[in-house]
């Protein structure tokens, strides 16, 4: 017996069902073409930060071996370390250095030596005065030039001296600890992060303090407390507008602003931090508002019907119920804060700052900073520690998204 | 004096008070006939916590301010001072030179000029600091016999430090208006001072940009602040090709992802393209300028365009619109979800397939959400600096070619501000007025989004 058919199931509605299915299956092919793409870039971007970056860990040294016994050199006996390595300069270190640099690298080969090459020898023996009696190898940088010979660009008239000294083993790259502990440099060879590094860490200790409390509080207000008036209204329109008008605004404000109040302080970390604040309270403030709203009203019934006031309904049975939820917010706001560079631009923070700032009114710069003021130097070793620098961003970035995460999914609760 | 002082002070002071006054609720306590306060003992501690800490706090902070002053003025009327010069960097030097010694952040003085000041400077310092601290211990006693004539084993201390608790959460969210009345107040009256060098009608009209830092500012060529190129920039790059690229590729992973995609792929989509949405501006920037725009330019050359410059609107708007492709998505997704389910059971059950449902159901309904969405985009696009000032260049171009350099509004701001012309200089005050025009535009995009999506829920709810 042959299979029964529907009657309207005619060829031309066979054909015409064929033709919408091949419409949907290119549909569906469109949509994950479209995740497939956008996927695809993030790989491709985190992959060529990564490629470019690894070797901005690097830097290319040469081998040379250093007897100091011969010399009659002393360590001062300071805890004092800069004292101690303009003491070692007094008694002729840096000679030493170059003596021994054209001793194994030939006089062409040590003029390609750092100038600053000497104070590694120096902080080696001050840690460890010991190597002051023997001959070691230390492992020099060298300058830009022969570097980027060795990378097999730059002067072409380097590159064989260059082959020649790798080929003798006195020539490679290694990696470079001091990246993450020196602060910025002319020389790509002697740049380190840990200036920047700090200047953020003190920028976001400012942001943290100044946009949580407030942004807590004023969502605590707006959620329980506020009249449903004129007022609350203006209130919620404004916050709904900071959390999107763009950065570079908030940047002309705290140029106005604070920097006429305060203009000692140009460029310091109090300064950022505030404009930085006034940026990520919005955020704390929308996403601290949803977290309480997320509280049922059982728990606050619950707390009143037993007599609490409704300032300890709140502070002790909401808050902490919503306290995940607020911090969650809160990172991912200081997450946004961290790598924001347009406001810190306007002003000021873009100075050279080649020691470390020491406190909230130093002159400091912070990492999104140093990225963008290095992506503006021309020299060819620039470019690696660029993406060395933006692959440590993105690591703390990455750090604080997880930890938010992991927050939302350890906390939150589905009433 | 310093800032840590008058605060260690009040946390201090505070703190006494906060442990007498509970102490002194027990004592109530146990003395009271029936055994019973008013309040808890604890009440009554943070309320004379409140009232001694909170003076000593608010007075801490006008000190500070007004400290320096005083101590300058000090310092200038002393005898040392007489033989200063009467204005510029040097005396500021030497002011500032006198003053790192005196408090110990230098140890000797590098101009000789400063050496007779030192000591007038720690006399000052420690007289207004003396000052300062006598006021505040003064204060806090005020508010410590306040305190301790009220509280009584009747007195209501709960409600009154509930009332204070209420009176610092309006505080609190009293700062976000303040912000956007300071952002406003602020770049009304930049543009005012702006449009009194400059006519708004060749601010707003012209077509020349090309403001001069080192001109007189005494007459100012109006002609060369006309910011049609820049307006053009703007909506060139961040509303036409960042959208180009954002609006396809956004919406069509929001529809995969809530209509087709099966729950696994989602919880690893999700997280990737909210990482796209994580990596800050400058990195895109980075990448736009580095790799993006270079690849551009030797497409252009190989296909047969010689003069391809280096940096390109169509380099900065492509990037900018991979970064706005999440936030696209994000939107989309939350107004298809919020498309009531039995629409679209309705359209499946008269025999429509996924994507005729989608494209003639969900889409349509959705529509006012997706539109606000764009318009949200568009509104970060514009307002986007550190793609366009390391890819798009500073040329301002008027030109539909997307090869070409091109400026927009936010990198002129940058441009204007990071420059070596002073504050009242007319193309310092230009960057407040685009700054302006700015704020206004995204404000009013946000405003229209905002109301659409809201109104947008309430249908469906």
């Amino acid at each position: 017996m042959s299979e029964m058919r529907a009657p309207t199931r005619t060829p031309e509605f066979e054909a015409r069902l064929k033709q919408r299915y091949a419409a949907e299956r290119r549909f569906k092919l469109a949509g994950l073409g479209a995740i497939a793409f956008s996927v695809a870039i993030l790989v491709f971007l985190l992959g060529n930060m990564l490629s470019n970056g690894l070797g901005g860990f690097q830097r290319t040294v040469f081998e040379v071996p250093v007897d100091l016994s011969r010399m009659a050199l002393s360590v001062p006996a300071t805890d004092n370390e800069a004292s101690a390595v303009r003491s070692l300069q007094s008694q002729g270190l840096p000679e030493i250095v170059q003596y021994a640099a054209e001793e194994a690298l030939g006089s062409e080969g040590a003029s390609q030596i750092n100038s600053e090459a000497w104070r590694i020898v120096a902080q080696e023996v001050i840690a460890d005065p010991a190597l002051l009696r023997g001959s070691n190898t230390y492992s020099l940088p060298t300058n830009e030039d022969i570097a980027s010979a060795y990378a097999g660009d730059g002067k072409l008239h380097l590159q064989p001296l260059a082959n020649e000294l790798a080929e003798q083993g006195l020539l490679h790259d290694a990696f470079d600890p001091g990246f993450m502990t020196r602060s910025d440099a002319t020389d790509p060879q002697l740049v380190g992060i840990w200036g920047a590094l700090k200047g953020s860490i003190l920028t976001m200790i400012v942001t943290l303090l100044l946009a949580f409390p407030v942004g807590v509080l004023a969502a605590l207000y707006l959620e329980e407390y506020a009249p449903r008036n004129r007022w609350t209204d203006i209130i919620e329109v404004s916050i709904n507008n900071l959390a999107a008008v763009p950065s570079i605004i908030f940047g002309l404000l705290g140029l106005a602003v604070f920097l006429t109040l305060f203009p000692s302080f140009r460029s310091a970390p109090l300064i950022g931090g505030m404009t930085l604040a006034l940026m990520t309270m919005p955020v704390i403030v929308i996403s601290g508002r949803n977290a309480i709203k997320a509280v049922p009203p059982s728990i606050r019934d619950g707390a009143l019907a037993i007599g609490a006031s409704p300032v300890q309904v709140v502070f002790h049975h909401v808050l902490p119920l919503a306290l995940p939820g607020i911090l969650t917010g809160t990172i991912i706001g200081m997450a946004r804060a961290l790598g924001e560079t347009a406001p810190l631009l306007l002003i000021g923070m873009r100075a050279f700052v080649a020691t470390p700032p020491s406190g909230f009114t130093d002159n400091a710069t912070v990492l999104p900073m140093q990225i963008f003021l290095w992506s503006d130097q021309i020299d060819r070793g620039f470019v690696e520690r660029t993406s060395a620098a933006i692959i440590v961003l993105l690591i703390f970035l990455l750090l604080m998204n997880g930890l938010a995460i992991y927050l939302r999914n350890k906390f939150e609760k589905r009433w | 004096m310093s800032s840590a002082i008058p605060l260690l002070l009040a946390i201090g002071l505070g703190l006494a008070g906060w442990l007498v006054a509970r102490g002194r609720a027990w004592k109530f306590k146990s003395e009271a006939a029936d055994g019973r306060l008013a309040s808890l003992p604890v009440y009554h501690a943070w309320y004379a916590a409140l009232w001694i800490g909170g003076p000593v706090l608010l007075f801490g902070v006008v000190w500070n301010a007004i400290c320096g002053n005083l101590i300058m003025q000090h310092v200038l009327a002393s005898p040392g001072a007489a033989n200063l010069p009467a204005f510029g960097m040097r005396r500021d030097a030497i002011l500032r030179e006198a003053q790192n010694v005196a408090s110990g952040a230098a140890d000797r003085v590098l101009i000789p000029e400063a050496e007779p000041l030192v000591e007038p400077f720690r006399a000052a310092t420690l007289l207004y600091d003396g000052i300062g601290i006598a006021v505040a211990l003064v204060l806090a006693l005020i508010g410590a016999v306040w305190v301790f004539l009220r509280l009584k084993p009747n007195f209501a201390a709960r409600t009154k430090v509930e009332r204070g608790v209420l009176g610092v959460l309006f505080l609190a969210s009293l700062v976000a208006i303040l912000t956007t009345f300071g952002i406003f107040v602020t770049l009304v009256f930049e543009t005012f001072r702006f449009f009194g060098m400059v006519s708004p009608v060749d601010f707003l009209f012209g077509t020349h940009w090309g403001p001069d830092p080192m001109a007189a500012t005494t007459s100012t060529d109006g002609s060369r602040y006309g910011a049609i190129p820049l307006f053009w920039g703007t909506i060139f790059i961040g509303a036409i090709i960042a959208m180009i690229v954002a609006i396809p590729l956004g919406l069509m992973s929001a529809i995969y992802l809530t209509q087709y995609a099966n729950p696994t792929l989602r919880k690893w989509i999700k997280p990737a393209l909210e990482i796209l949405a994580g990596v800050p501006t400058v990195v895109y920037g980075y990448f736009a300028a580095l790799t993006i725009a270079p690849a551009i330019r030797e497409i252009a050359v190989s296909v047969g365009i010689a003069n391809a410059s280096s940096e390109s609107a169509l380099a900065a708007g492509l990037v900018m619109g991979v970064m706005i492709i999440p936030f696209v998505s994000s939107m989309a997704d939350d107004s298809i979800a919020a498309v009531p389910q039995a629409m679209r059971d309705g359209s499946l059950a008269m025999g429509a397939t996924t994507n005729e449902t989608i494209r003639r159901v969900l889409i349509p309904a959705a529509l006012p959400g997706i539109v606000a969405g764009i318009m949200l985009a568009v509104s970060r696009a514009i307002g986007e600096t550190m793609i366009v000032v390391m890819a798009a260049g500073y040329a301002a171009n008027l030109s539909a070619n997307p090869l070409e350099a091109m400026t927009t509004v936010t990198v002129q701001i940058v441009a204007m501000l990071t420059g070596e012309a002073s504050m009242d200089h007319p193309a310092t005050l230009s960057a407040f007025a685009l700054g302006f025009v700015l704020f206004i535009i995204t404000l009013i995009l946000n405003v229209i989004a905002l109301r659409v999506v809201k109104r947008f829920r309430e249908a469906y709810e």
